[in-house]
C-alpha cells in the first residue's frame, strides 16, 4: 500500500493538516501537498478509468506529463474538469470526483470494452463506424458524442476572474531548475531585464530533488542563495507557478500564471496570461523520463522511477512497500537507493542491459539490493493494484524466470528533453543516438526578424544530463542571450556542478525484446487513450508510415498530456516497424501550450460589457430610457423598436410602421457613416469609387450611389452629398463606415496616390435624426428657421442654415417612401434637437421608431438593403440597379469584372417581389423549389427570400427574393421551402408593394 | 506574431496594430483587359515558400498603408517601403540577395 513516511517530505508541513474530499470521502493530507501526493498518503492508488477500454489507473508521474490523474474540481461557478491531481496543489476544503466511470471508480461498467480489446483495435472507429450509412446519424455518432472526452463541460458561468499582462524583456528563461537559475543570474548580472518564469511552486527542479553538488554546496543551499541573489536584482523578475506556454514569432511568448489555484481564498484574479515580447529566450525546460513498454506497464502501482523518488522525497509518500525497479540506465538506481534508505524493500533492479557498472550501481549492492542484469519484465500481476512482477531475459521472449512479490514498480526507460518550447517557432531537434534521445540542434534555432536565432536551451533541455552540464550550460545561455539583447556588462562567474559519474543507457523500446504479439497488446504507449505497442505495429502494417498519420489513427499522444510520455516509445516502435531509424520517422509537431491553460486566461477582462466597446450615439440614454429593444449592429445598439407599457415587441413595431405612414415617425440615423471626400481630384475618385457619376453632381444636390469591389459585388450604398465645389459627403450603411473608409484610404494610398484627395470620417461628430411622414414638414416649420418647403428644397437637394435654434444640415432624402428629412447637427446638440422635435411634434402624432420599422418602411417601397439583398455574391445588375451603372464613365470598380462571362450570364437569380397566396409570411432565408434533384438527390432551387416582413400597412406578409429571371416570370407562383418539409406558395410580384409612383415622398 | 517597422511613422509595430493586406506589385486591369490579364490580376497569387512582397496597414497607428518584404518560411522581414511604387526598391532588392542569392519573385529577382 501507499502511505506516508514518517521521516522525510521536504515540501511538506507535517503540523498543517488540510481536508479535502475526492468522490466524497473526507480525506487528510499536508500543507504543501499536491492533490496526488495527498491522494497517495491515504492510499488511493486507483484514481480514474482509461479512456477507450475504462481500464484502472493510477498516478504515473509527479507533474505535468501525468496522463492518468484527471479528476474535476470545484463545483458551480468554478466546477472544471480534467485537472491534473499532480499539478493541484493541495488546499483547505478541496473537493474533487474522479472522471470516466459508471458507476463507480471501484466498479466501472464501461470495462467491458476491456474485455472486448482485440476487437477494439487501432483505427477502431474508422473501421466500424463507416457502414451502414445510416447508423451514422441515428446510432454511432450519438454513441460516440456520449462516450466521447473526459470529464464533463461545467455548466455555470465561470465564477473568477482572469487578466492579461504585456511585458517587454531582454531575457524571458523559461523554467526555474538549476539551469534556469543560472541562466537568468548570468544574463542579469550581464545587466539585461529579465524574467524568469517557473511552471511550479518550488524552485530548483530535479537538483532540489537528487540534490547534487554546486559550488561545493548541496544543490538545495546553492538555489536558495541563488534565488535570493535574483529577488535582489532590479533587472530580474522571477515568478513561480508560471509556466512557459508558448514560442511564437519574433520573439513574442505566452506565459500562464496560476495565482489563487492553491488558495482560493485569496482575492484578486484566478490565473494571469503574460503577453511577452522577448529579444532572447532561454528554454530551460528540462526532461520528463520516459515509461518502459512491457505487459501490464499500465496497472496502478507502475510508475516512473523519478516520479516514485519524487513522492518520497518532496512529499513523504511511499508508493509501495516493496518497489521493483526496472531500468536501462543508471538514474533509475537513485530511486532504489533513496526506497532503501528510507527503510523500503527494494527486492530487485531489473536492468536490460547486459552489463552496468559505476558508482550508482555500486551503491546500490552495498545496500543489499539485488542487481539482476539482461533481464526485463515479461508481465505484471494485479487488476486494480500491482502485486507482482514475471522476471525474464531481455533478450528473449519473455518466458518468466521467476515471479518477484512487489506493490510497486518504478520504470525508467531514460529521458526525453522537453523540447516544446524550442520547437513551437520551428526550433529543429537531432538524434542523439548515445543519449536516445531528442535535442534541440544549435545550428538549427528558431529565428527572429532578421534572421536572428532568437531562442536558446539550456541544461537537460539541451541534452545536458549531468549536473556540470547543466548549471554551465544554463550560465552560458543566460551570457549569450543578454550578449545578443545588446548587454555585455562583465562579471560573474559560472556555477561548478559535481557529478556522480555514470555508465551508458541501452535503448529498450520493447520489453523484452521479442515479446509476442500476447504481451505486446499489454504492453502500453498511451495511459490515457489506450495505445499499446499492437496497436501501433498494426497502424504500420495497414500503411500509416508517416508518424502524423500513424499518430491520428491510433490516437497515440492525443490524450490530454498529448504524448508528452508516450511519443518518443510510440514512434521508435514505429519506425522499427518500418525498418526506419528513429530520426528518419521524426516526431510529431509540438505545438503550443506546452499543457492546457484556462480558456479564462486566454479571455482576460475582455467578458461581457468588457468584451469590446459598445458605442452610443448621442440619444442612446434616452433610447434606452423610453422602452428601447436594442439589437446589435456592428459595435453600435440600435433600437429595434421602442416597447411601451403592455406591448410585446411585435407590437410596438407594428404601431411605429402605422404611425410613421400616417403622421410623423423620428428615427436616430446617426450610426448611418459620414465620409467627407474633399480634394481637386475628388470627383474623379468618387467616379471611381461609386459604379454612378459623382463629379457632375451639382452643388446642393444629392445622389443615391452605389459601390462595388473590384470583383464586381455589391459591398455599400448610400446618398452621395455635394457640399461644395471640392467637397462631397458620402453616406455609408451603419456597419460601413470603418470598412469604407479603409476602402478608399487603400486605393488612394496604394494605386492612385498622385490624386489630390483628402478623406476624413466624420460619422460620430454629428447626430442625424430622419424625420419622416405626412407631418414632417409641419413640426420642422413649427421649429423656425431655414426654409424648408418643397420649393426652396425639393427631393434629393440638401441646405445648410437653422432649425430651431440649431445648426442645421438637411437632406430631403427619404429611405421610407414618406415625406423625409434627414437633419444633421453637432453631436453635441444632438440630444437637445431630438428634444425639441418630440416636444414639437406631440400634436403631429410623433413617435420614435426603430430598427425593424425602418426595414418594413423600405421593403415595402422595394428599396434593397446591404447585407439583406446582397451577401457577397450579388452585383447591381441582380437587383434590377443598371440605372445606378454609369455608361457613360470609362472605368469604375467593378465595371470590368461585371464584364465576366458568369456576371453577364442571363440566368442570374434577380431581384423580385414575393407575395404568399394565402397572406401570411414567407420563412426568412426559405428557398424556391425547382424541379428536380441534383447530383446529390436534394431538390433544385431556383431562388431564394432576401427580406421578409409583416407589413402592418397593407395587413399581410411581404417579402424580397432573388428569382431565376424573376422579372420575366411577374405573376407566377413558385413553392418556397419550410424547415417542417412543407411548402409555402407564392406569387411573384413587383417588388415596390406601396406607393408605387413615389407621390408621397415627393410633396 | 510578426514585428513590422512601420516606414511612414517609424514604429515598430506588433502585428496585432497591422492589417494585412495580401500582396504587393498587383498590376491593376481595368476595362479593355483580356479575360486572362482580369483573372491574372483578381485571382493568382504567388503564395511562395520564401521570398514574398506584401502590402500591410498601420491601422491602429498612423493609418497607412505600406509595403513589407519577407520570407514566408523563416518569417524574416527584410524591410519595409512605401506602397507608393511600382516596383520593389534597389535597396530592398539588395537586401534580399545578401541574404537569399539568386531569389526570384514574380517578375523581379
Amino acid at each position: 500500500m501507499s502511505t506516508r513516511l514518517a521521516d522525510q517530505g521536504r515540501l511538506v508541513n507535517k503540523n498543517k493538516a488540510v481536508s479535502f474530499t475526492f468522490n466524497g470521502k473526507h480525506l487528510q493530507g499536508f500543507e504543501g501537498d499536491t492533490l496526488a501526493s495527498a491522494l497517495l498518503a491515504n492510499d488511493q492508488m486507483l484514481v480514474g478509468r482509461s479512456f477507450k477500454y475504462h481500464r484502472p489507473r493510477g498516478v504515473v508521474a509527479s507533474w505535468a506529463e501525468e496522463p492518468n490523474g484527471l479528476i474535476n474540481m470545484g463545483k458551480g461557478g468554478t466546477f472544471e474538469p480534467n485537472q491534473r491531481i499532480t499539478t493541484t496543489e493541495l488546499f483547505e476544503g478541496l473537493s474533487a470526483t474522479s472522471q470516466n466511470h459508471w458507476p463507480s471508480l471501484e466498479f466501472d461498467v464501461g470495462a467491458i470494452n476491456a474485455a472486448l480489446s482485440r476487437f477494439l483495435p487501432a483505427g477502431f472507429y474508422y473501421k466500424m463506424f463507416m457502414y451502414p450509412r445510416p447508423f451514422w446519424k441515428h446510432v454511432y455518432e450519438p454513441f460516440i458524442r456520449q462516450s466521447a472526452g473526459l470529464g464533463k463541460a461545467p455548466k455555470d458561468r465561470d465564477a473568477d476572474t482572469y487578466e492579461h499582462f504585456n511585458v517587454h524583456v531582454d531575457v524571458l528563461v523559461v523554467g526555474g531548475g538549476i539551469a534556469g537559475l543560472a541562466a537568468a543570474q548570468a544574463a542579469g548580472e550581464r545587466g539585461a531585464r529579465v524574467l524568469l518564469v517557473e511552471q511550479t511552486a518550488h524552485w530548483g527542479g530535479r537538483a532540489a530533488v537528487d540534490s547534487p553538488e554546486i559550488d561545493g554546496q548541496p544543490a538545495a543551499e546553492w538555489i536558495k542563495s541563488t534565488v535570493q541573489a535574483l529577488e535582489k536584482m532590479d533587472n530580474v523578475a522571477i515568478r513561480t507557478r508560471c509556466m512557459g506556454a508558448g514560442v511564437y514569432d519574433h520573439g513574442y511568448a505566452l506565459a500562464y500564471e496560476r495565482l489563487t489555484d492553491h488558495a482560493p481564498e485569496i482575492d484578486g484574479p484566478r490565473h494571469r496570461l503574460w503577453r511577452i515580447r522577448a529579444k532572447q529566450i532561454v528554454t530551460a525546460t528540462g526532461a520528463i523520463e520516459r515509461p518502459l513498454s512491457f505487459a501490464g506497464n499500465d496497472i496502478p502501482g507502475v510508475l516512473l522511477a523519478s516520479a516514485v523518488r519524487d513522492y518520497v522525497v518532496n512529499y513523504g509518500v511511499s508508493i509501495g512497500d516493496r518497489t521493483v525497479v526496472v531500468t536501462n540506465n543508471d538514474d533509475a538506481y537513485r530511486t532504489a537507493i533513496i526506497l532503501k534508505q528510507a527503510g523500503l524493500d527494494v527486492p530487485a533492479i531489473v536492468d536490460a542491459r547486459a552489463q552496468a557498472a559505476g558508482p550508482l550501481i555500486d551503491q546500490a549492492r552495498e545496500l543489499g539490493i539485488r542487481v539482476e542484469l539482461g533481464k526485463g519484465i515479461a508481465s505484471v500481476k494485479g487488476g486494480k493494484r500491482v502485486t507482482g512482477v514475471g522476471i525474464c531475459t531481455q533478450a528473449g521472449e519473455g518466458a518468466v524466470l521467476e515471479e518477484i512479490a512487489c506493490d510497486c514498480v518504478a520504470m525508467s526507460g531514460g529521458w526525453s528533453p522537453v523540447v516544446h518550447l524550442w520547437s513551437h517557432c520551428g526550433g529543429k531537434l537531432i538524434w542523439d543516438a548515445d543519449q536516445v534521445m531528442f535535442r534541440p540542434d544549435p545550428e538549427r534555432a528558431p529565428t527572429g526578424d532578421k534572421g536572428q536565432p532568437f531562442v536558446a536551451t539550456a541544461g537537460i533541455a539541451n541534452g545536458h544530463l549531468f549536473t556540470a552540464e547543466v548549471v554551465g550550460d544554463g550560465w552560458a545561455a543566460g551570457r549569450a542571450a543578454a550578449k545578443a539583447a545588446g548587454h555585455m556588462k562583465k562579471g560573474g562567474q559560472a556555477p561548478l556542478g559535481h557529478d556522480v559519474e555514470e555508465g551508458p543507457i541501452s535503448p529498450v523500446w520493447l520489453m523484452p525484446q521479442g515479446a509476442g504479439q500476447a504481451l505486446r497488446a499489454k504492453a502500453w504507449l498511451d495511459f490515457q487513450n489506450d495505445v499499446k505497442v499492437s496497436d501501433v505495429q498494426l497502424a504500420a502494417q495497414e500503411g500509416f508510415e508517416s508518424v502524423e498519420h500513424a499518430k491520428r489513427y491510433t490516437t497515440l499522444g492525443m490524450a490530454t498530456d498529448q504524448g508528452k510520455l508516450s511519443n518518443i516509445n510510440g514512434l521508435a516502435v514505429l519506425s522499427k516497424s518500418l525498418n526506419a531509424d528513429i530520426p528518419d520517422v521524426g516526431t510529431t509537431t509540438f505545438r503550443p501550450p506546452y499543457t492546457p491553460i484556462s480558456m479564462g486566461a486566454i479571455a482576460g477582462a475582455a467578458r461581457g460589457p468588457m468584451f469590446q466597446p459598445v458605442r452610443k450615439t448621442p440619444m442612446s440614454d434616452w433610447h434606452n430610457a423610453n422602452g428601447a429593444d436594442n439589437e446589435p449592429v456592428g459595435q453600435w445598439r440600435r433600437p429595434y423598436a421602442y416597447v411601451r407599457p403592455g406591448e410585446t415587441v411585435h407590437d410596438a413595431v407594428n404601431r411605429e410602421v402605422k404611425n410613421t405612414r400616417e403622421n410623423l415617425g423620428l428615427l436616430d440615423a446617426s450610426t448611418l457613416g459620414k465620409l467627407i471626400v474633399k480634394g481637386p481630384d475628388a470627383g474623379k475618385f468618387l467616379d471611381m469609387m461609386y459604379t454612378n457619376m459623382m463629379s457632375t453632381l451639382p452643388v446642393g444636390k444629392c445622389r443615391y450611389g452605389l459601390m462595388c469591389s473590384e470583383n464586381g459585388f455589391l459591398m455599400d450604398d448610400g446618398v452621395v452629398v455635394r457640399m461644395a465645389e471640392d467637397t462631397w459627403l458620402c453616406h455609408t450603411t451603419t456597419g460601413g463606415a470603418e470598412r469604407i473608409h479603409a476602402h478608399m484610404e487603400d486605393w488612394l494610398q496604394c494605386e492612385w496616390w498622385d490624386w489630390k484627395v483628402y478623406v476624413a470620417n466624420v460619422t460620430e461628430q454629428y447626430a442625424q435624426i430622419a424625420v419622416v411622414g405626412p407631418n414632417a414638414r409641419k413640426v420642422l416649420r413649427k421649429l423656425g428657421g431655414m426654409d424648408v418647403s418643397a420649393e426652396a428644397l425639393p427631393f434629393m437637394q440638401w441646405a445648410e442654415g437653422k432649425i430651431g435654434d440649431f445648426d442645421a444640415r438637411v437632406f430631403r432624402i427619404s429611405f421610407s417612401g414618406e415625406l423625409s428629412y434627414e437633419i444633421a447637427v453637432p453631436a453635441g446638440q444632438g440630444q437637445a434637437f431630438w428634444d425639441a422635435l418630440m416636444a414639437a411634434g406631440e400634436e403631429f402624432g410623433v413617435m420614435p421608431y426603430g430598427t425593424e420599422c425602418l426595414h418594413i418602411l423600405r421593403a415595402e417601397k422595394g428599396f434593397i438593403m446591404i447585407g439583406d439583398e446582397t451577401d457577397g455574391t450579388v452585383i447591381p445588375q441582380d437587383l434590377n440597379l443598371q440605372w445606378a451603372l454609369s455608361k457613360k464613365k470609362e472605368d469604375y470598380l467593378g465595371k470590368r469584372a461585371h464584364e465576366r462571362s458568369h456576371m453577364a450570364d442571363p440566368n442570374r437569380w434577380k431581384l423580385v417581389g414575393l407575395e404568399t397566396v394565402d397572406g401570411s409570411v414567407l420563412p426568412d432565408g426559405a428557398y424556391a423549389i425547382a424541379d428536380g434533384t441534383n447530383e446529390n438527390g436534394q431538390k433544385n432551387t431556383q431562388g431564394r427570400v432576401t427580406s421578409t416582413y409583416y407589413s402592418a400597412n397593407l395587413d399581410r406578409g411581404i417579402a424580397m427574393g432573388l428569382v431565376r429571371n424573376g422579372p420575366d416570370r411577374m405573376g407566377e407562383v413558385i413553392e418556397f421551402n419550410k424547415v417542417d418539409g412543407t411548402t409555402i406558395a407564392a406569387k411573384i410580384i413587383d417588388p415596390v408593394f406601396y406607393d408605387k409612383d413615389g407621390e408621397k415622398q415627393n410633396v | 506574431m510578426l514585428i513590422l517597422h512601420c516606414p511612414y511613422c517609424g514604429v515598430d509595430a506588433d502585428e496585432t496594430d497591422l492589417h494585412a493586406g495580401g500582396e504587393a506589385h498587383l498590376k491593376r486591369q481595368g476595362p479593355g483587359s483580356s479575360d486572362a490579364q482580369f483573372e491574372d490580376y483578381l485571382f493568382m497569387r504567388e503564395n511562395p515558400k520564401g521570398v514574398h512582397f506584401e502590402r500591410w496597414r498601420h491601422v491602429y497607428g498612423c493609418g497607412k498603408w505600406f509595403l513589407a518584404a519577407r520570407c514566408t518560411s523563416t518569417l524574416e522581414v527584410f524591410g519595409t517601403y512605401s506602397a507608393q511604387t511600382t516596383e520593389p526598391p534597389q535597396d530592398i532588392k539588395d537586401a534580399i540577395s545578401a541574404k537569399r542569392p539568386g531569389w526570384t519573385w514574380g517578375n523581379y529577382s
